[in-house]
């Protein structure tokens, strides 16, 4: 008989949380610090979602998603984690642009860009200020209806070399482009734009074990390996309610709440069902687009040997401009080179490379299995011919190398058609509103662009942890009141 | 419960979620915001905290009843009162 991975597990808790994302990570700390008994589960062998990482032969140790996020980790950690978390949190220097249109070297910090738009592409240091101030001061609230290109045409008329050098590292941040809504856009490169690029020393497997820890302190019990089949949903009082989850192996676990941090089309359509949601709803759920996905190339540099510093992340790319439809081509050669030095693992002395391309699930997911494979091994050597261009020897250095792509995200995180950054704005509401459609059910993840990232998550996590501790105390003080002892 | 008592209990519940903030010399007319590093995450965690500590529920509409510590007495103090009231 199989191992049975909810061995000890109760059959009642306060809330359920299905998926260990850093947003339903992070919603499980909170809710716990609050009191509630909290179950999580996970489908794969390890917690993180796409915070994750993988080990090879040779001693590698792959970072997926690591490098890249704002500064406002630190505040979200320490508040929602411990000190020790966000104290590991470090500024990445050296963020680099190299394509037919430009050469910038860049901390990526607001007085750092000024400088480069002011002296390298010329504007009036005025007009910059203005931008920054415009996107400040924007609210998700607002339903302006201006995309992200009619934004940057506004402000800087004619400059496509300027409209690449603000969007495409926010496209390979949340999936975003010219076409959407220009909020998409202003959340996220403001909160770049305070004080820089940000990692975690120490690496992705040490964050995601301190936090796993963490929770275990706060008395969460955590499962992995545990797939839920159904979001169990009964009637009472002629209202239907979500109130527990059915696993792969048949186990019924009831909780008063059921926090979802799977992708919001799979919340709703695999696992609670579309018949439990009012009709106008699940069509409006139905529309919601799923964002684009990635791929991603890893290098192994062989121990003993090192590369030299040649920028933290180097976006780069042959195409003379940027679109929306080069960047997610089959074939674009956009791609970003993440590079992990050794002090990002303190102790190590070893150097990976990661390139990730953006790309588009039905390309990948199409293919038969013998031109997948010669696919990924193209996509390997273009982007190691690229890293050639700033490591010229580094292909003698390489003793590990290896593609995923959309099809390898969706096997590892189940995501509806593999996609790497949730949904597109219209996901939002649909989230958002979750509860009020399925009392008891509640949403966080990566959903309509703002809520992408591993900022964007955490907080997420935070706020709906706050709707579910709302909901459960409200259930609390309508509870008539136990007996009093004799 | 005075009025000053409940500005206490927000302190209190700020200098939790804010640990380097120093509020010695919060001035209780002026917006949080405008003298403390404070963004939509700590008010949220301020309301989860009144909720936790003191059973008071804040609903969504009424967060900026909590802009200013004197705007958090005015409206809290009230609620503080019907629940001693209550238990």
């Amino acid at each position: 008989m199989a191992y049975d991975w909810l061995k000890g597990v109760a059959d009642e808790y306060d809330v359920i949380v299905i998926g260990s994302g850093l947003g339903g990570l992070t919603g499980a700390n909170v809710l716990a610090k609050a009191g509630h008994r909290v179950l999580l589960v996970e489908h794969h062998y390890q917690f993180g979602g796409l915070a994750t990482w993988f080990t090879r032969k040779g001693g590698h140790i792959f970072d997926i998603s690591l490098h890249g996020f704002p500064s406002g980790m630190i505040k979200s950690c320490r508040r929602y984690w411990t000190k020790e978390i966000s104290d590991a949190i470090v500024l990445l220097k050296d963020i680099r642009f190299v394509n037919p249109q430009m050469d910038v070297w860049t901390t990526f910090t607001r007085e750092d860009y000024t400088r480069v738009l002011v002296d390298q592409f010329k504007l009036p240091r005025a007009e910059v200020e203005a931008f920054y101030d415009y996107l400040r001061a924007m609210n998700y609230y607002d339903n302006n209806p201006e995309t992200t290109g009619e934004m940057f045409e506004r402000f800087f008329p004619g400059r496509a070399d300027v409209h690449r050098l603000l969007m495409e590292p926010i496209s390979y941040a949340n999936g975003s482009n010219f076409n959407d809504p220009a909020i998409t856009f202003g959340i996220v490169f403001s909160n770049f734009m305070g004080a820089g690029v940000y990692t975690y020393r120490g690496g992705s497997d040490d964050m995601i074990e301190k936090m796993v820890a963490e929770l275990k302190r706060n008395g969460v019990e955590l499962r992995k390996k545990v797939l839920v089949e159904k979001i169990l949903v009964e009637e009472r009082a002629g209202q239907k309610i979500a109130c527990g989850i059915v696993a792969g192996n048949g186990r019924v676990i009831r909780a008063k709440a059921v926090l979802s941090n799977a992708n919001i089309k799979n919340t709703i359509f695999r696992l609670a069902g579309a018949e439990n949601f009012p009709a106008d709803f699940a069509a409006q759920a139905e529309a919601v687009r799923i964002n684009t996905s990635s791929c991603q190339v890893y290098f192994g540099i062989r121990k003993g040997e090192s590369i030299p510093h040649i920028g933290d992340l180097v976006f780069t790319s042959s195409a003379p401009n940027y679109s929306n439809e080069e960047l997610t081509d089959f074939h674009t050669t956009s791609r970003t080179f993440s590079l992990y030095y050794p002090e990002i693992r303190p102790g190590s002395d070893r150097y990976t490379v990661v390139a990730s391309l953006n790309g588009r699930y039905p390309d990948w997911n199409t293919l038969s299995e013998a031109d997948y494979e010669a696919h990924k091994l193209r996509m390997i050597e273009e982007s190691l011919v690229a890293l050639e261009k700033f490591i010229p020897d580094v292909r003698g250095k390489i003793d590990w190398q290896e593609a995923a792509t959309p099809r390898t995200i969706e096997r590892y995180t189940t995501h509806l058609n593999g996609t790497s950054f949730g949904t597109k704005f219209e996901g939002l509401p649909v989230s958002m509103n979750l509860s009020e459609k399925l009392p008891g059910l509640f949403h966080a993840g990566s959903v309509g662009i703002i809520m992408s990232g591993w900022l964007g998550t955490i907080n997420y996590g935070v706020i709906t942890a706050n709707k579910v501790d709302k909901y459960l105390f409200a259930m609390k003080q309508n509870q008539p009141a136990a007996p009093a002892m004799a | 419960m005075t009025k000053e008592e409940c500005k206490k209990i927000v302190l209190d519940i700020i200098a939790d979620i804010a640990p380097d903030e120093d509020l010695s010399n919060v001035k209780p007319e002026v917006r949080l915001r405008d003298q403390l590093q404070l963004d939509s995450m700590d008010f949220l965690d301020i309301v989860m905290e009144l909720r936790k500590r003191h059973s008071i529920e804040v609903p969504e509409a009424d967060y900026q009843q909590l802009a200013s510590l004197d705007s958090c007495a005015e409206y809290l103090t009230p609620k503080f009162l019907a629940l001693a009231a209550k238990g």
